[in-house]
């Protein structure tokens, strides 16, 4: 009796120890991925930059890419600009009204824009349309066997494919974002002048009077650094992409996530390193 | 000389007839527990063709990407003319690759690009010439593979598949390389159109007396095309020798494989 006791008791303590060593095993594995990855995707990165300062270079190809990033993103960052600017204005009169403090309306505007509102969302506007460009084009040129047509054609494909697109998108978004700042400041004004009543002179003087250059600096050394974000991921991502149609669309997935949650991440470091 | 005139192309790579143009020895490569290349050993002789036959996932595919310098082998060498490839930095890769030419499966034309522009692209791209001048030898190749010149026109997506496999072939040779590689040179094609492009590769080598390499497991393709054949089996070769020495190999695997027998020592593992 006692002996079968024991023996249940013994068939019992195995599989927990199992489960219990399949935990390990598991969270080993996700962590060595995890730096495997890591640095696959800094010697991705250092490879892209590389090429970025390495002669010949494909003017045509960056040109391509400054239309592509730059030009077609305008209307969507513009729009995200304009109405968050708007919506900024309405939410910051409600909040202030109850404080007497309608006259901070335009300097909360002018601030919450320059500094956060335009990069973060431009960039995650980016992220989603050119992030998601970039790695389904690179990565259905892997799967189509593309990219080794450009290695057999003597054209290396970091030059032609990657550079480009980083210094594109890296030299672009501050030029969106410094567009977005005046749309979003724009459409603060029209809010406090047209709907809110507020005077157009004394508004725009109060833009003025609390805006310093670093407020709009900070911003397009973050809008920089998610350009960069976004085109070296969707690069990565495609580059890595599996095979087939299920391979292209996580590699899509995975740069607009990828892109987006670094830019979040950035955005606070690049704040703590102007602001704190 | 130009790089790109021909026919004096032709007769200082058929004066150098006999000599060694690549040598492949015991390569390996492995995807993590993956053996695919387990010690290949090829040699073939400039201005030969050689086709490597062998059913899917035997390493056919791996082994040219080797040679091409897209995949890095684990352990052996490979040498074009008496130089190692293998490990080398990109300025001579550089100069190793311009010898080159490559035909893909799915023929890997540039969407984005005119089918001018894709014959053209190593010649602009990739060895700085000027685009009137690319475009004038991208217009005569894509002719010499049977197209009209106003193809050159279109984009990819435009042609069907047979035409695709021209241009590529146009694109392989445009740099007149002095190896030329056909990756399943007929897959998707029917018989007729197979036939036609066997025939332009067969022209296509002997007007630039190149040495070609072709893997296939379309077996008229390979007695159409090779001078030599090798049978990979295993990641490895099991048997090389002359086209002619095929129907008598006295080799089983060559015998299962040239007629198509599911009985015998290649065996498929199915799921």
């Amino acid at each position: 009796m006692s002996a079968k006791t024991d023996k249940k008791a013994g068939a019992g303590k195995i599989p927990v120890i199992s489960s219990v060593l399949d935990i390990f095993e598991h969270t080993g594995n996700a962590i060595l991925t995890f730096f495997e990855k890591v640095g696959h995707l800094t010697a991705f990165t250092l490879r892209g930059v590389m090429h970025c300062f390495l002669p010949p270079t494909f003017f045509k190809q960056l040109m391509r890419q400054f239309i592509d990033i730059g030009y077609y993103s305008l209307p969507v960052v513009g729009m995200t600009a304009l109405f968050t600017g708007m919506v900024l204005a309405l939410q910051s009169y409600t909040g202030m009204t109850r404080f007497n403090a309608e006259s901070a309306i335009a300097g909360v505007v002018v601030l919450s824009v320059t500094r956060e509102l335009a990069p973060v969302l431009a960039g995650l506007m980016v992220a989603g349309r050119v992030g998601a460009a970039i790695a389904a084009e690179i990565g259905t040129m892997r799967v189509t066997e593309q990219i080794d047509a450009l290695t057999t054609l003597s054209v290396n494909p970091f030059k032609y494919l990657v550079a480009p697109r980083i210094i594109a998108g890296t030299i672009t978004l501050p030029i969106l974002v410094l567009i977005g700042d005046v749309i979003g400041v724009f459409g603060g004004y029209a809010v406090a002048v047209y709907k809110l009543g507020f005077s157009p002179g004394s508004y725009m003087s109060q833009t003025w009077s609390i805006l310093e250059s670093v407020d709009v600096v900070s911003g397009l050394v973050k809008a920089a650094a998610f350009g960069f974000i976004v085109t070296i991921l969707g690069c990565y991502h495609g580059y890595h992409s599996g095979r087939g149609a299920q391979g292209v669309g996580a590699a899509t997935t995975n740069a607009v996530v990828s892109a987006s949650i670094m830019i979040l991440i950035f955005n606070y470091f690049i704040t703590q390193i102007f602001f704190s | 000389m130009s790089p790109l005139d021909t026919t004096k192309q032709t007769k200082a790579r058929a004066s150098n007839g006999g000599a060694t143009k690549l040598k492949i020895e015991g390569v390996y490569k492995s995807f993590g527990s993956n053996h695919v290349l387990n010690g290949v050993d090829l040699e073939i002789q400039q201005g030969k063709s050689l086709v490597i036959i062998g059913g899917s996932g035997t390493g056919k595919s791996v082994l040219l990407k080797c040679v091409l310098g897209i995949l890095n082998p684990d352990k052996g060498s490979i040498e074009i003319d008496g130089q190692e490839t293998v490990g080398l930095g990109s300025k001579d890769r550089d100069a190793v690759m311009r010898k080159f030419g490559m035909l893909f499966q799915g023929a890997a034309l540039f969407d984005s690009l005119k089918v001018w522009e894709n014959v053209a692209f190593g010649l602009i791209q990739g060895r700085g010439m000027d685009r009137r001048q690319a475009h004038e030898i991208a217009i005569e190749k894509i002719q010499a593979v049977g197209l009209e010149a106003g193809v050159g026109e279109l984009y990819p997506a435009e042609i069907s598949g047979g035409m695709q496999k021209r241009v590529g072939l146009a694109r392989a040779v445009a740099a007149n390389p002095e190896i030329i590689f056909f990756d399943e040179p007929t897959t998707g094609l029917d018989p007729i159109m197979s036939d036609v492009i066997n025939d332009l590769i067969v022209k296509s080598v002997k007007e630039l007396g190149a040495t070609a390499l072709s893997i296939t497991h379309d077996m008229a393709s390979a007695r159409k095309i090779a001078d030599h054949i090798a049978m990979i089996h295993e990641g490895k070769i099991v048997w090389h020798g002359p086209v002619s020495d095929l129907d008598s190999s006295g080799n089983e695997y060559v015998d299962q494989f040239i007629h198509g027998r599911a009985d015998g020592p290649i065996t498929r593992r199915v799921a």
